[in-house]
C-alpha cells in the first residue's frame, strides 16, 4: 500500500526533525526572542528590571559611535570576505584540479588541524609574530625595510579574521570544485578557450553557490568576532562586538548590548538571505 | 605467595581490580579531607586569590579560596547585583565603589577594632572616605597604588614624563595606549586641565574641556587594552607610553628587565585604593575577618605588596617595616623607605596625589559614553 508506506515515511521524516527542531528551539529561537525582549528592558542600581520602553533603542540608535562602529564592522567583516574568499581560490583550484586525492585528503587534514588549538592561543600567537620587535619586521629589516606597525591596526584585525576563517573557505571552495566535473574544464580546453578564461566561463559559474556560501561563512564569523579586532586591532576602533563587552562593562547596561546584538542579528539575517539567493537563483 | 607488580609484568587484571576496590573503599575517607576544607568565595582584581597571596592562609587554616575575577567597579558591582546574597564572603573592592556598595547593602558591617587603625601610615586610611557609615565601619582598605605617566625610558626622558604633556610629544604618535576603563584615564586628563584636588567635580565648562582635551589625545592613540594587552603592549615596545595605569603594571614588568617606570607627573597623580569587605550573607564572616587580619598584619602586606600579579604598597607601619627588612629592593624601588623623595605617603602629604573617585557631576554613564565616543572617534 503506497499510500499508507508514503504516509509512515513522512512520520519517520517528521520524528528525524524534531530533535534540530527542539535544539533550534531551545537553544536558538528562545534565547533570541529573550535578547529581543531584554532591549526593552530598563537597568537600575546595576539590576535589570523587566519592562518594555523604548529608550534603550533610542539611545542606541541616537548615538554616532554606534553607526561608526556598524559600518567599521560591516567594511572589515566584507573585506575579510573578499580577501578570504580570494587567497582561498588558487589553492582551492590546485587542490580540486591538480592535486591527487591523497594530496587532496591530507591536505583537508591539514586545514582542519588548526581547528583543534584555541582561537585565542593562535590570536596571541599572532602578537608575537606582527610585532614590531617580531620576526616579520626582522626579516624586512633584513633587508632594510619597515619596522612596519602591524599590530593595533586594521591590518591586524584582518590577519585575526583571516586566521579564524581562511582554512574553512579554502575547505568549502575545494569540496565544491572538487564537484564540478573536471570534463567540463577539458572540454573548454579542447574548445580552444584558454585557462583564465575557463575559470571565468566554466569554473566560477559552476562552483558560484559553494563560493557565495564560503564567502558568507567568513563574513559571518569575521562580523562576530571579538578576539581579532580586540587584541591584534586595539580596539581602534571598537567593532561591535567590542561595543557589547563595552556597554555590559558600563553599568551592566545588558539591555543596551542586546540592542546592539539585535542589529547585528537583523544584519545577519538579511545579508545571509540575500547571499542565498544569490547563490542559488537561476543565471539565464 | 603475592606477584609483586613490575614494570616488566605491567598492571594485571587482578591487581587493577584490587587497586580499584583500595580506592572505592578509600574514597569516603578522601570524600572527607576534601569535605573538612572550607571554600571562601571572593570577589576580586585578577592575583587576589592566587597561591603567592592566600597560600599561605589556606595551608594554616584549611581553606580555599575559590576566586572570581573582575575588572573595574562597574563590573564588580554588576556582578554583585546578579548574585543572591552569600554568593561571595570576601569582596574586594576599589575604595570608590565601597559607598555603592553599602548603600546597596552587599556588604556587612566590620568593627573597627578587630583590625590595626593605630598602625595606619597616613591619618586618612583611618578613616577612608566611604568606608564608615557614621561610626559603623564597613570596608577595610588593604592596599594602594598610584597612577600617573607611565612610559618606556627610551622613548621618553623622566624629566618629559614629568607632565602629562608627554602623552602628546610627536615621536610617540600611535605609540600611546590606554587601559581600556574610563575611570583613570579620564582622571588623569582632568588633572592636565589643572582641575587638581576637583578633578571629579567637574562642572558642565570643566567637563567640555576635558572632553576636548581626551579628543585632541585620540591621534596619538595606538589602542586601547585589558589587563594582559597592557602589559603585552608595553613589554613588547609596540606602545611606549600607557595612560590610565601607574606602577600596578610596569612595577611587575621593571622587575623582568622591560624599559619602562611610571612617575607621579606634577600636575598629580591618581591613588587607587583596595578595600576588603565582607559580603553580604556570608556563612563564614569570622573565617573572612581572620583572612583581613591577616592581610592587614606584617607578612600580608609583604605579601600584597610583592603580589605577582600586580605590586600594591603597604599601609601599615609595621607592614612597611617588614617589606624593608623581607626585601629592600623591593621597597626601594617602590620608595616605600621612610625619607625617600617618591615615598607614597610623603607624596600624599604634599597634596600631589588625589584618591580616584567617581565623577560627582556627571553619571558614570556621561563618562562611559564619552569613552566609546572617543574610542570610535
Amino acid at each position: 500500500m503506497s499510500g499508507g508506506s508514503g504516509g509512515s515515511g513522512r512520520g519517520f521524516a517528521l520524528t528525524l526533525r524534531v530533535p534540530l527542531i527542539v535544539w533550534q528551539g531551545l537553544f536558538f529561537v528562545g534565547p533570541l526572542l529573550f535578547m529581543i525582549a531584554m532591549s526593552f528592558f530598563l537597568v537600575k542600581n546595576y539590576r535589570m528590571e523587566e519592562a518594555f520602553e523604548l529608550k534603550n533603542w533610542a539611545r542606541m540608535l541616537s548615538r554616532g559611535y554606534v553607526w561608526d562602529s556598524y559600518w567599521l564592522t560591516m567594511g572589515l567583516a566584507a573585506l575579510n570576505a573578499a580577501v578570504a574568499s580570494l587567497i582561498a581560490f588558487p589553492a582551492a583550484y590546485a587542490l580540486a584540479f591538480r592535486a591527487s586525492e591523497t594530496v587532496r585528503r591530507w591536505a583537508i587534514f591539514m586545514l582542519i588541524i588548526p581547528f583543534f588549538t584555541s582561537y585565542i592561543v593562535r590570536t596571541f600567537s599572532w602578537y608575537v609574530i606582527l610585532a614590531e620587535a617580531g620576526p616579520i619586521n626582522a626579516a624586512l629589516g633584513g633587508i632594510g625595510l619597515g619596522p612596519f606597525t602591524m599590530l593595533n591596526t586594521p591590518f591586524g584585525t584582518l590577519v585575526g579574521y583571516l586566521t579564524l576563517t581562511l582554512p574553512l573557505v579554502v575547505i568549502i571552495q575545494t569540496v565544491t570544485l572538487a564537484n564540478i566535473d573536471p570534463r567540463l574544464v577539458q572540454a573548454a580546453a579542447n574548445l580552444g578557450c584558454p585557462p583564465l578564461r575557463a575559470v571565468r566561463a566554466v569554473i566560477l559559474p559552476a562552483a558560484r553557490t559553494g563560493l557565495i556560501v564560503a564567502a558568507l561563512f567568513a563574513f559571518i564569523l569575521s562580523f562576530g568576532d571579538f578576539v581579532a579586532p580586540y587584541y591584534l586591532g586595539g580596539s581602534k576602533p571598537p567593532t561591535l562586538p567590542i561595543l557589547i563587552i563595552d556597554t555590559t562593562k558600563s553599568g551592566q547596561q545588558w539591555p543596551r548590548a542586546a540592542v546592539v546584538a539585535v542589529i547585528m542579528m537583523g544584519t545577519l539575517i538579511t545579508i545571509a538571505f540575500t547571499a542565498l539567493w544569490l547563490a542559488y537563483r537561476r543565471v539565464r | 605467595m603475592t606477584r609483586p607488580i613490575t614494570a616488566n609484568r605491567g598492571l594485571t587484571r587482578r591487581h587493577a581490580l584490587s587497586l580499584g576496590a583500595t580506592t572505592a573503599l578509600a574514597s569516603p575517607f578522601i570524600g572527607r579531607a576534601w569535605a573538612s576544607t572550607t571554600e571562601i568565595t571572593m570577589l576580586a582584581w585578577y592575583g587576589h586569590g592566587e597561591p603567592d597571596i592566600v597560600g599561605a592562609f589556606e595551608e594554616a587554616n584549611n581553606v580555599k579560596f575559590v576566586p572570581k575575577y573582575y575588572a573595574g567597579g562597574d563590573n564588580m558591582l554588576a556582578l554583585i547585583a546578579q548574585s543572591p546574597p552569600g554568593t561571595y564572603d570576601v569582596i574586594l573592592s576599589d575604595a570608590e565603589f565601597v559607598q555603592q556598595l553599602n548603600a546597596a547593602g552587599y556588604i556587612e558591617p566590620l568593627d573597627a577594632g578587630d583590625y590595626p587603625f593605630d598602625d595606619m601610615l597616613h591619618e586618612d586610611f583611618t578613616k577612608f572616605p566611604g568606608h564608615w557609615s557614621g561610626d559603623t565601619l564597613f570596608s577595610l582598605m588593604v592596599r594602594f597604588g598610584h597612577l600617573g605617566v607611565s612610559y618606556n625610558t627610551t622613548a621618553i626622558s623622566a624629566e618629559e614624563a614629568q607632565s602629562y604633556a608627554c602623552f602628546w610629544k610627536p615621536e610617540i604618535q600611535g605609540k600611546l595606549g590606554h587601559f581600556d576603563w574610563h575611570l583613570p584615564s579620564l582622571g588623569m586628563m582632568s588633572l592636565y586641565d589643572g582641575n587638581g584636588a576637583g578633578l571629579w567635580d567637574l562642572d558642565d565648562a570643566k567637563w567640555e574641556k576635558v572632553q576636548a582635551t581626551t579628543m585632541s589625545l585620540r591621534p596619538q592613540v595606538g589602542g586601547y587594552f585589558d589587563y594582559g594587552g597592557t602589559f603585552n603592549s608595553l613589554k613588547n615596545g609596540e606602545m611606549q607610553a600607557m595612560c590610565g595605569i601607574g606602577d600596578w603594571i610596569t612595577g611587575v614588568l621593571q622587575k623582568d628587565g622591560a624599559p619602562v617606570a611610571s612617575v607621579v607627573p606634577k600636575e598629580g597623580g591618581i591613588q587607587w585604593t583596595e578595600s576588603y569587605c565582607i559580603g553580604k550573607g556570608s556563612e563564614k564572616a569570622d573565617l573572612v575577618k581572620t583572612f583581613m587580619q591577616y592581610m592587614l598584619s606584617p607578612e600580608g602586606q609583604v605579601k600584597s605588596a610583592q603580589m605577582a600579579a600586580y605590586p600594591g604598597f603597604a599601609i601599615t607601619k609595621a607592614g612597611r617595616a617588614a617589606l624593608n627588612a623581607a626585601d629592600p629592593k623591593e621597597a626601594e624601588r617602590t620608595g616605600q623607605v621612610d625619607g625617600m623623595d617618591n615615598d607614597p605617603i610623603t607624596l600624599i602629604r604634599e597634596g600631589r596625589i588625589h584618591y580616584r573617585d567617581i565623577p560627582k557631576q556627571q553619571t558614570l554613564e556621561d563618562w562611559n559614553d564619552f569613552w566609546s565616543e572617543y574610542k570610535n572617534a
